[in-house]
């Protein structure tokens, strides 16, 4: 069953052949309803087990049992045989959209299957390793016969860069700030769609951390499964060496008007007086974002909870020294395996705000939460939640 | 208005109101997969409900979960009547890839210009068993 889905898949990508891969990343495993759990019980029976390494993306529970899940009955058990399923593959229990910061970093050059449009974009940009965005099921199925249809971002050629999206009109000062890389990204997705583009104008490495939320915005807002950053990124030491030909076919000079609209765009409330809630973690916080956000709160009490969403890798260094229990002391609530907009874990509240420093977060939470949501960067999430009500820097593109 | 279409992935042939999205969706956040319904806040379509219609989708973009959703909605009973899409999107299909071997009844797909989706739009539509996408008149 697994090889018919991959070959059915290859027929319909129009893809001549399939290729070996080296490792898989999992999207499959987060409960959609009881169809999936069926599929994966079903590989199961048959006595199917993974062929390469492959890691798990969130799950639809908190298996850590830091965080309660408002998953009822039958659901619950449903997701659970989905998750154990997916254990009896032969499937590593990662539960993180951020594999690529729990130590599964595939060699430059070489290919895999990731799915989970995040981990997909930076498996492809940031590590050089070769992926399509691979669905759900076709991930499992891949991982099985460790075969992939040949074709799309696993062929050198596909990968050069098509359009320029040029930042040098912006001040140094944003695009230093924290909200650059998922504003930035945002408006990347939307302007490129599916196409491969080179960033132009960044002056330094912004960082891991920059890179994932400028990679897990743009697959949001648009098609995005590689960019390229001129200096940056591995592909492009440089624009001429990434560029498919002598000229780009579009060149897009990034404004701070459209930095403005597309930051505009990350929020749906309309200046509301409070905010119930603040998320953080899409993609899970690393160790360098769970320092910032303890940095930053600085034991002080919060009026309002921050969900922050990790993943078990970043979990075991937290438990040390009691930091975990200090951050839950403050009003911090840490979400491990799953996030809040794949299970329901924040309370449903009508006319409910949700404040987040992430693109991703902003993109998904009014459609899989209810919540409206305002996007501010971190320190303005941690102050509004320790006053309950929005408060913003402004920080001019 | 009639055209033939390409098949991308066999199935049960439809018919069911058009509905023309005018805008690339993420089925995952934004289709609920048990009533079919847009929750896409931000969707031009939002608040329209799939399930029955023949859906006709300009791109889709965003999640991988595309194809689960879609299964989902398959095993729900809420899948659209058929899909017309302006390329083959293989996260999206695999979703009736998946729910067919599976042995669950999907509905085609079909690969049509979306250039040729605005004479659609609002009509009673067939998508039979050989790919014509018919409206009637």
């Amino acid at each position: 069953m697994a090889m018919r889905i991959v070959a059915e898949s290859a027929r319909l990508l129009g893809a001549p052949r399939l290729i070996p891969i080296a490792s898989t990343h999992i999207d499959g495993a987060l409960y959609h309803g009881d169809s999936g759990t069926l599929f994966a019980e079903r590989l199961v029976e048959g006595g199917a087990k993974v062929a390469v390494r492959s890691t798990l993306n969130v799950g639809a529970l908190d298996l850590m049992g830091c965080s309660r899940i408002r998953l009822e009955e039958p659901q619950r058990g449903m997701a659970r045989r989905m998750m154990e399923a997916y254990r009896k593959l032969g499937c590593e229990q990662s539960w993180t959209c951020a594999p690529y910061q729990a130590g599964h970093r595939p060699a430059p050059g070489s290919d895999v299957a990731w799915g989970e449009s995040n981990a997909v974009v930076f498996c492809n940009s940031v590590l050089g390793a070769r992926t399509n965005r691979y669905g759900d099921f076709l991930d499992i199925a891949c991982a099985i016969t460790a075969r992939a249809p040949d074709c799309g971002l696993h062929r050198p050629d596909n990968r050069r860069a098509k359009l320029v999206f040029d930042v040098s009109d912006l001040s140094p000062s944003f695009l230093a700030s924290e909200i650059a890389w998922p504003v930035l990204g945002s408006l990347y997705g939307r302007e490129v769609g599916n196409a491969i583009g080179v960033v132009t104008g960044v002056t330094g490495h912004p960082g891991e951390d920059a890179l994932k939320a400028f990679g897990a915005a743009a697959a949001s807002s648009g098609a995005v499964g590689l960019f390229h950053i001129a200096g940056v990124t591995p592909e492009a030491p440089d624009v001429e060496t990434i560029l498919a030909g002598p000229e780009p076919e579009a060149a897009i000079r990034v404004t701070p008007d459209m930095v403005a609209t597309a930051r505009a765009g990350l929020s749906t409330a309309a200046a509301p007086k409070t905010i119930d809630a603040v998320a953080i973690g899409s993609p899970h916080l690393s160790h360098a974002e769970l320092d910032s956000l303890e940095r930053l709160i600085a034991g002080r009490k919060l009026a309002v909870p921050i969900y922050a969403c990790t993943g078990r890798h970043a979990l075991a260094l937290l438990e040390q020294n009691g930091r975990r229990k200090q951050l839950e002391a403050s009003g911090v609530a840490i979400v491990a395996d799953t996030c809040v907009v794949v299970t329901p874990i924040m309370p449903d509240l009508a006319g409910g705000v949700l404040m987040t420093n992430s693109g991703k977060f902003a993109h998904y939470a009014p459609g899989n939460t209810g919540y409206a949501v305002l996007y501010a960067s971190l320190a303005d999430c941690v102050e509004s939640a320790i006053l309950g009500k929005p408060v913003f820097t402004e920080i001019a593109a | 208005m009639s055209a033939t279409a390409e098949i991308l992935v066999p199935g049960r042939a439809g018919e069911g109101e058009a509905l023309v999205l005018t805008a690339p969706i993420s089925f995952w956040g934004g289709v609920d997969p048990e009533t079919g319904r847009i929750a896409d806040v931000r969707h031009p379509q939002h608040g329209e409900v799939i399930a029955g219609r023949v859906l006709f989708l300009p791109g889709t973009i965003g999640s991988s979960s595309a194809s689960a959703v879609l299964m989902e909605l398959v095993h729900n009973g809420r899948a659209p009547a058929a899909l017309v899409l302006h390329e083959p999107d293989a996260i999206l299909l695999l979703g009736l890839i998946v729910a067919r071997e599976m042995g669950w009844e999907t509905p085609m797909a079909v690969r049509l210009e979306r250039g040729a989706f605005d004479s659609y739009r609002g009509a009673a539509v067939t998508v039979a068993p050989d790919g014509a996408v018919t409206a009637a008149v």
